[in-house]
């Protein structure tokens, strides 16, 4: 052991177990950092192995599958395989939440961050951050019983569960998120831009729409954009309260199915290895290829902001 | 400070490391298979049907209270996941209100190598309920089927003269099941004849369900085992043909078929069934078993034939596709 010792004679050198723990703890931090990229590409190479051999399959064309509306996978005599509407649905829900969540989500996050005092603030919070641990079996419960029976009483709906329904409280579940993300991007703006915007007499509403957000909007973006995130993969909530209807809506008081919803509900009963099956998998590379675009454009627009 | 004294550091630091790591292999190793012997009693798993989950539930819980050594753990999902978990070999018995497929009985025998073993446990009638204010009290099968079928003529109600009281728009709001449900194929195969059901109709995950949505939707048309009924729903009566007389799914009409939509309640198991899942089936098959099935709301296989299993599956088979 001490044979090597006499290289590096004079300098007082560190143990080598503290060496060495510390290479070990540096491999370690790496690899929970690139953990994220390992299990991205593994989940995505299993369901796309699951997927994969339909695609060769006789019974399947991949311009029905993305264009056709006839979902019929159990059908006796001709199975059918569209999913467009399925699509569809997900993005009339997606959509319809975005439009009441982000107007309340960004305002929420405002009026923590700029407007409230700090007792206001901490209570506000605490209740926020209460909102986004309810469970989604218990929202879609919510808009079973409750909220479907307020539609059908003030819409005049035939049925309650539907578009609206469900956006509503894709709409509430995705608030929380919004305003929590958006908050901190607010915080993160430095209070010498807020000095800076007083001291040329702005008043505290120009101060934030004239600053604030402006320096703030890649955080503010990334917030809508996990809003949207939390709207296309929710399942259980959407799945109760959309009426599960494949059909393309005509209005927000039609009933849809969503993409999520319906692997949900049918991959029980596929069996292994059968079209339908496989099918149900390449939905969900059809729903993994959404959200990659989703987040891919939202990128692109950063960059471009950060450009100008 | 010398080497040697800071040395034996990293060992006992890498022995606890070494230790915690196997505490978690350990903690994380799944633990041995449920089911089976398990302190002395024994587990059935069952499942399948929601018309069947009910009276299974009771099947469950009475049995238990007989033969408190075997505990029967029951859930439902559709009598298609039922099967699937059964071709997977992972229940004792799966219950279906429908018949199983020949492609699924060979991929039983494939998957475990034993054939599943079909019993007959009682009948059903399907039937079908609207609003309670609706006032249509019959109708016939080939009207039905125009209502749901893919490309079907009849959207409104006012097509089949009926005016629904209180509702402006009176276009049918169709309730439907999940596609793995067994009431759905029976509904598909004895109603549209195999055809397809038309998209659109709100497909809902439990028998329960449709007849809540038909409860509280003035205009809705929806179809359940008859077990589901409550006050706030009618049942129409349904005819075999235009102008034929039409009939009640009642426990008389449905023992002399002359109910249009009566069927068969199964279970399956894998090979004959040996133990307790033979005992447990016996039971079922036995007058006690058979009182839960008519407490339930369901036809009980009838007294002469309860305890000879085979033939009334064939006769009832064939009784229910001459209609």
């Amino acid at each position: 052991m001490t044979n090597d010792r006499p290289r590096k004679p004079e300098r007082i050198s560190r143990p080598r177990w503290a060496v060495y723990g510390e290479k070990l703890l540096e491999g370690v931090i790496r690899l929970s950092g690139v953990s994220a990229i390992i299990f991205v590409l593994s989940i995505f190479f299993f369901i796309f192995r699951e997927a994969a051999p339909v695609l060769v399959s006789e019974a399947f064309e991949l311009g029905q599958f993305l264009f056709s509306t006839e979902w019929y996978p159990t059908s006796a005599l001709n199975v059918r395989y569209g999913t467009f509407a399925l699509t569809v649905g997900t993005a009339s829900v997606t959509v319809l939440a975005m439009i009441l969540a982000v107007p309340m989500g960004l305002g929420a996050a405002i009026y923590i961050s700029e407007f409230c005092g700090p007792r206001v603030r901490e209570t506000l919070k605490i209740v926020i951050e209460m909102l986004s641990a309810i469970p989604s079996v218990v929202w879609g419960f919510i808009g079973l019983t409750v909220m479907s029976k307020l539609i059908v009483r003030y819409t005049g709906a035939p049925v309650g569960v539907n578009v609206l329904n469900g956006g509503i409280i894709l709409a509430l579940m995705s608030v929380p998120i919004i305003v929590s993300i958006g908050e901190d991007a607010l915080k993160a703006v430095p209070d010498t831009y807020r000095e800076a915007g007083l001291a040329l007499g702005a008043t505290r509403w120009q101060l934030v729409y004239r600053v604030l957000v402006p320096a703030a909007r890649n955080g503010l973006l990334a917030a809508v954009l996990l809003g949207v995130g939390r709207a296309v993969g929710e399942t259980m909530a959407v799945l109760m309260a959309t009426g599960h209807a494949v059909t393309i809506p005509h209005g927000i008081l039609d009933s849809v199915r969503t993409l999520t919803a319906n692997i949900a509900a049918e991959l029980g009963e596929a069996p292994a290895g059968s079209d339908h099956y496989r099918v149900l998998f390449l939905t969900g590379v059809l729903l993994f290829s959404i959200t990659f675009v989703v987040n891919l454009t939202a990128d692109l627009v950063i960059r471009g902001i950060r450009k100008k | 400070m010398t080497p040697a004294q800071t040395r034996p550091h990293p060992r006992r630091i890498a022995e606890g490391l070494a230790l915690l790591t196997a505490c978690a292999l350990v903690a994380c190793a799944p633990s041995g298979g449920g089911g089976g012997d398990d302190g002395g009693s024994t587990i059935i798993q069952n499942k399948g049907s929601d018309t069947m989950v009910n009276v299974a539930q009771v099947w469950a819980e009475e049995y238990h209270a007989v033969e408190p050594e075997v505990e029967v753990e029951v859930s439902g999902g559709g009598s298609g996941v039922g099967i699937a978990a059964l071709i997977r070999g992972a229940v004792d018995i799966a219950n279906a209100s429908r018949d199983m497929k020949p492609q699924e009985m060979e991929a039983a025998e494939k998957n475990t190598g034993k054939a599943p073993k079909e019993f007959t446990v009682g009948y059903d009638a399907l039937a079908v309920y609207v609003h309670k204010d609706n006032p249509l009290d019959e109708i016939e099968l080939s009207k039905l089927a125009a209502i749901y079928v893919e490309g079907g003529s009849v959207t409104r109600w006012s097509q089949l003269g009926v005016t629904i009281p209180g509702v402006s728009d009176d276009t049918i709001v169709r309730v439907s099941r999940q596609s793995s449900s067994g009431t759905y194929e029976f509904f598909r195969d004895h109603v549209l004849e195999k055809q397809d059901f038309a998209l659109g109709s709100r497909d809902l995950n439990g028998s329960k369900e449709v007849v809540e949505l038909v409860s509280s939707t003035p205009t809705a048309i929806g179809y359940s085992g008859m077990g589901y009924a409550t006050e706030h729903v009618k049942i129409l009566r349904l005819a075999s043909e235009a102008g034929g007389p039409a009939f009640e799914p009642s426990v008389e009409n449905t023992n002399n078929r002359s109910y249009p939509l009566a069927r068969s309640l199964h279970l399956y198991t894998l090979g004959e069934p040996e133990g307790a899942v033979k005992t447990y089936i016996d039971w079922i098959l036995s007058p006690a078993g058979q009182k839960v099935v008519e407490d339930s709301g369901y036809v009980p296989l009838a007294t002469d034939t309860a305890d000879a299993e085979p033939e009334p599956t064939t006769d009832s088979e064939e009784g229910s596709t001459e209609n």
